[in-house]
C-alpha cells in the first residue's frame, strides 16, 4: 500500500548523469588502444625492416618498409602519380555514388511493396551470389578501355551491399514507434518519414561503409582488365617494371584512400546517426 | 497554471453530451484465428464516460483490457456494437485521442521537445501555438529545461512524463492510459501518480486507464471497472467516493481500503491474483 512520505520523492531532481569530461578520451588507462594500436605498427615495421635484412630476403620478393618510403615519396613528387591518383578517386566515387543511389531508391521501392520485394527477392539473391568481379572483362569489352567502365564495375559492385541494408533497415522499424505515430493519425507516408527512415539511416550507413571499399575495389579491378591510366594500371605497371617496392607504395596510397573515406562516412554516421552508436548491422 | 482548450476543439454534433463524452454500446471482440476456435476477447461491454470524468479498467492479464483501449484508440477494430468518443464513431484512430504507453516510446533521434511536438506535426495543427502549449506542458510536469535533450538522457520516469506531455500536445478530447506507469518503480510509480491527478486536474482531460494495480486505480479514478477473466466482462463499476484533490495518504483511510477490498474480492472470486 502507498504510504504518505513518498511523496517527497521527486524524480524530477534526479537529473542524468552529467557528460563524462572530454579529457577522459584520452586517458590511456581508460583506453588502452590509444598507445598500443601505434605499437603493433611500430613493431610490425621494425620487425619487417630488419627481418628482411637478416633473413636476406631478396627486395624484388618483399620490399622493406624504408624502400617502399623511398618509392612511395619518389611517386608523390611525380606529376603522373597524381594523375592516376585522380582518375582512379573519380572513378570510385562516381561509381559509388551511381551505386548507393539506385541501391537506395530500388530498396526502398521494394520495401514498400509487399509483391514487388517477393518476385525480385530471389533475383537479388542470386545476382549477390555472383562474382562481380568476374564481370570486369565484360564490362570492359561492352564499355570500353576508359572512364566508363570502370565506374559501371564500380557501381555494380557497391550496389549489392547497400541494397541489402536499404531493405533491411526499412524493414526494421520498431513495431511500437508505429503503433505511436498511428494513435496520433499519421499517414504512411509520415510514418516513413518520421520513423522508417531514421530507423533504416544506421543500416544505411554500413551500407555506405562497405560500398565505398568496394567501389575503390571494384575500379582497380576495372582497371587491371583494361586501362591506360589509374592506380590499378599503374600497379600492373609498376609489377611488369619489377619495381615492387613501387607497387607497395601504390598499395599503400589504395588503403589510405580506402582508409580516408571510411573514417569521412563514420564521421557523418556519428553526427546523422548519433543515437545509434551501437546498433548491430548486418554486413554485405 | 491553467492549461486549457485552445480553442481549436473538433466539430461536435450537437447532439453530443458532456455526459457521454465516451460510449461504448454493447462492444463484443472476437479474434478468429486461422485453423482454430474463435476467441471472445470482450463481450458486451456497456459504458459511459462523462467528459472530465477519471475511468479505471483493472482486471486480471488476459482480460481484455488493452484490447478494450485499443479498440478506443481506434487500433483495433471491433466485432460488434458501437464505440463514440465526442460523438465520433471510432473505427481508425481519431485526432480528439492522445495516448501514453506502457513504455515511453519516444522517437531517440527527436529532441524531448521535438518528440513532445509529433502530435501537433501529423496533424499540422498551428506550430506557434502548440510549441508555446509544449512548452507550459513541459513546465507542468517538470521537465522545463530538458526540451534539448535527447531521451537516452532522460530517466525512465522523466521519459514517462514526455509521453503524457506529448499525449497531450494536440488538446485531445480523451486521454487513453495503457499502464503507463507498469515499468517504473514502485517509488517513481507512486509520486507519477500524485503528479498524473494534478496534471489531470489541470488539463481536465478525459482520462480512460488501463492499469494492473488496484490501488493504483482506486487512487486515481472517479470510477474503477472491473473486467472479468476472458472473455473479458464488466463484473462491476465501482463509484470511487474520495474527497478531492486527493493526497497519497487517502490511501491509508478506511474507505479506500473498503474499495481496494471490494475490487480484489472479485479476482479472488474468480481465482485469479493478478
Amino acid at each position: 500500500m502507498p504510504t504518505t512520505e513518498v511523496a517527497d520523492q521527486t524524480p524530477h531532481t534526479r537529473a542524468p548523469a552529467p557528460q563524462q569530461p572530454t579529457r577522459r578520451r584520452f586517458d590511456l588507462r581508460e583506453r588502452p588502444q590509444l598507445w598500443l594500436v601505434p605499437a603493433v605498427f611500430v613493431v610490425v615495421v621494425l620487425a619487417w625492416e630488419y627481418g628482411t635484412q637478416l633473413l636476406a630476403v631478396d627486395e624484388y620478393v618483399l620490399p622493406r618498409p624504408s624502400q617502399i618510403v623511398e618509392a612511395l615519396q619518389r611517386q608523390l613528387t611525380d606529376e603522373q602519380f597524381w594523375g592516376h591518383l585522380w582518375v582512379t578517386t573519380q572513378e570510385a566515387l562516381l561509381g559509388f555514388v551511381i551505386g548507393v543511389g539506385a541501391a537506395v531508391l530500388l530498396g526502398t521501392f521494394i520495401s514498400q511493396i509487399k509483391v514487388v520485394e517477393a518476385t525480385l527477392m530471389p533475383y537479388i539473391v542470386a545476382f549477390q551470389t555472383v562474382p562481380k568481379v568476374a564481370l570486369a572483362p565484360l564490362f570492359v569489352l561492352w564499355f570500353g578501355f576508359g572512364l566508363t567502365s570502370k565506374v559501371v564495375m564500380a557501381a555494380v559492385i557497391s550496389f549489392f551491399p547497400m541494397l541489402v541494408n536499404v531493405i533491411e533497415g526499412l524493414r526494421a522499424a520498431d513495431a511500437d514507434r508505429i503503433q505511436m505515430l498511428t494513435v496520433f493519425g499519421a499517414s504512411k507516408t509520415q510514418i516513413f518519414r518520421m520513423v522508417r527512415l531514421p530507423s533504416a539511416l544506421p543500416f544505411i550507413f554500413a551500407g555506405l561503409d562497405i560500398g565505398i571499399v568496394f567501389a575503390i575495389l571494384g575500379a582497380v579491378v576495372g582497371e587491371f582488365i583494361g586501362a591506360k591510366e589509374g592506380l590499378g594500371y599503374l600497379l600492373l605497371q609498376t609489377n611488369y617494371n619489377f619495381d615492387i617496392a613501387g607497387m607497395f607504395a601504390v598499395l599503400v596510397v589504395l588503403s589510405v584512400m580506402g582508409l580516408l573515406a571510411h573514417f569521412v562516412i563514420r564521421l557523418l554516421q556519428r553526427r546523422l546517426a548519433f543515437w545509434a552508436e551501437d546498433t548491430k548491422v548486418i554486413g554485405a | 497554471m491553467a492549461i486549457k482548450a485552445m480553442g481549436r476543439r473538433m466539430q461536435q454534433p450537437a447532439a453530443v453530451s458532456e455526459d457521454s463524452w465516451i460510449e461504448v454500446v454493447g462492444l463484443d471482440k472476437r479474434y478468429q484465428p486461422r485453423r482454430s476456435a474463435p476467441t471472445q476477447a470482450l463481450r458486451d461491454i456497456n459504458l459511459t464516460v462523462r467528459r472530465g470524468e477519471f475511468v479505471s479498467v483493472v482486471g486480471p492479464s488476459g482480460c481484455g483490457k488493452t484490447t478494450l483501449l485499443k479498440i478506443l484508440a481506434g487500433l483495433s477494430p471491433k466485432t460488434d456494437g458501437a464505440v463514440r468518443i465526442a460523438g465520433r464513431e471510432v473505427s481508425k484512430p481519431l485526432p480528439e485521442v492522445g495516448m501514453v504507453f506502457q513504455a515511453p516510446t519516444l522517437l531517440p533521434w527527436r529532441t524531448i521537445f521535438d518528440n513532445i511536438m509529433v502530435p501537433a506535426e501529423i496533424q499540422k495543427l498551428d506550430r506557434d501555438k502548440h510549441r508555446e502549449r509544449a512548452q507550459q506542458l513541459l513546465e507542468l510536469v517538470g521537465l522545463t529545461g530538458f526540451e534539448r535533450k535527447y531521451p537516452h538522457e532522460l530517466s525512465g520516469g522523466m521519459q514517462q512524463r514526455a509521453g503524457i506531455c506529448r499525449a497531450l500536445v494536440h488538446d485531445p478530447a480523451v486521454l487513453l492510459m495503457d499502464e503507463p506507469f507498469g515499468a517504473l518503480d514502485a517509488m517513481t510509480r507512486e509520486y507519477m501518480n500524485v503528479e498524473l491527478l494534478r496534471i489531470w486536474r489541470e488539463s481536465g482531460q478525459t482520462v480512460v486507464l488501463v492499469t494492473h494495480s488496484i490501488p493504483e486505480a482506486v487512487f486515481l479514478s472517479d470510477r474503477v471497472v472491473v473486467l472479468s477473466p476472458r472473455p473479458g466482462r464488466i463484473a462491476e463499476i465501482v463509484p470511487i467516493e474520495l474527497d478531492r484533490p486527493r493526497e497519497l495518504s487517502v490511501m491509508s483511510s478506511d474507505r479506500a481500503g473498503v474499495y481496494v477490498d471490494r475490487i480484489r474480492n472479485h479476482f479472488n472470486a474468480a481465482g485469479v491474483i493478478d
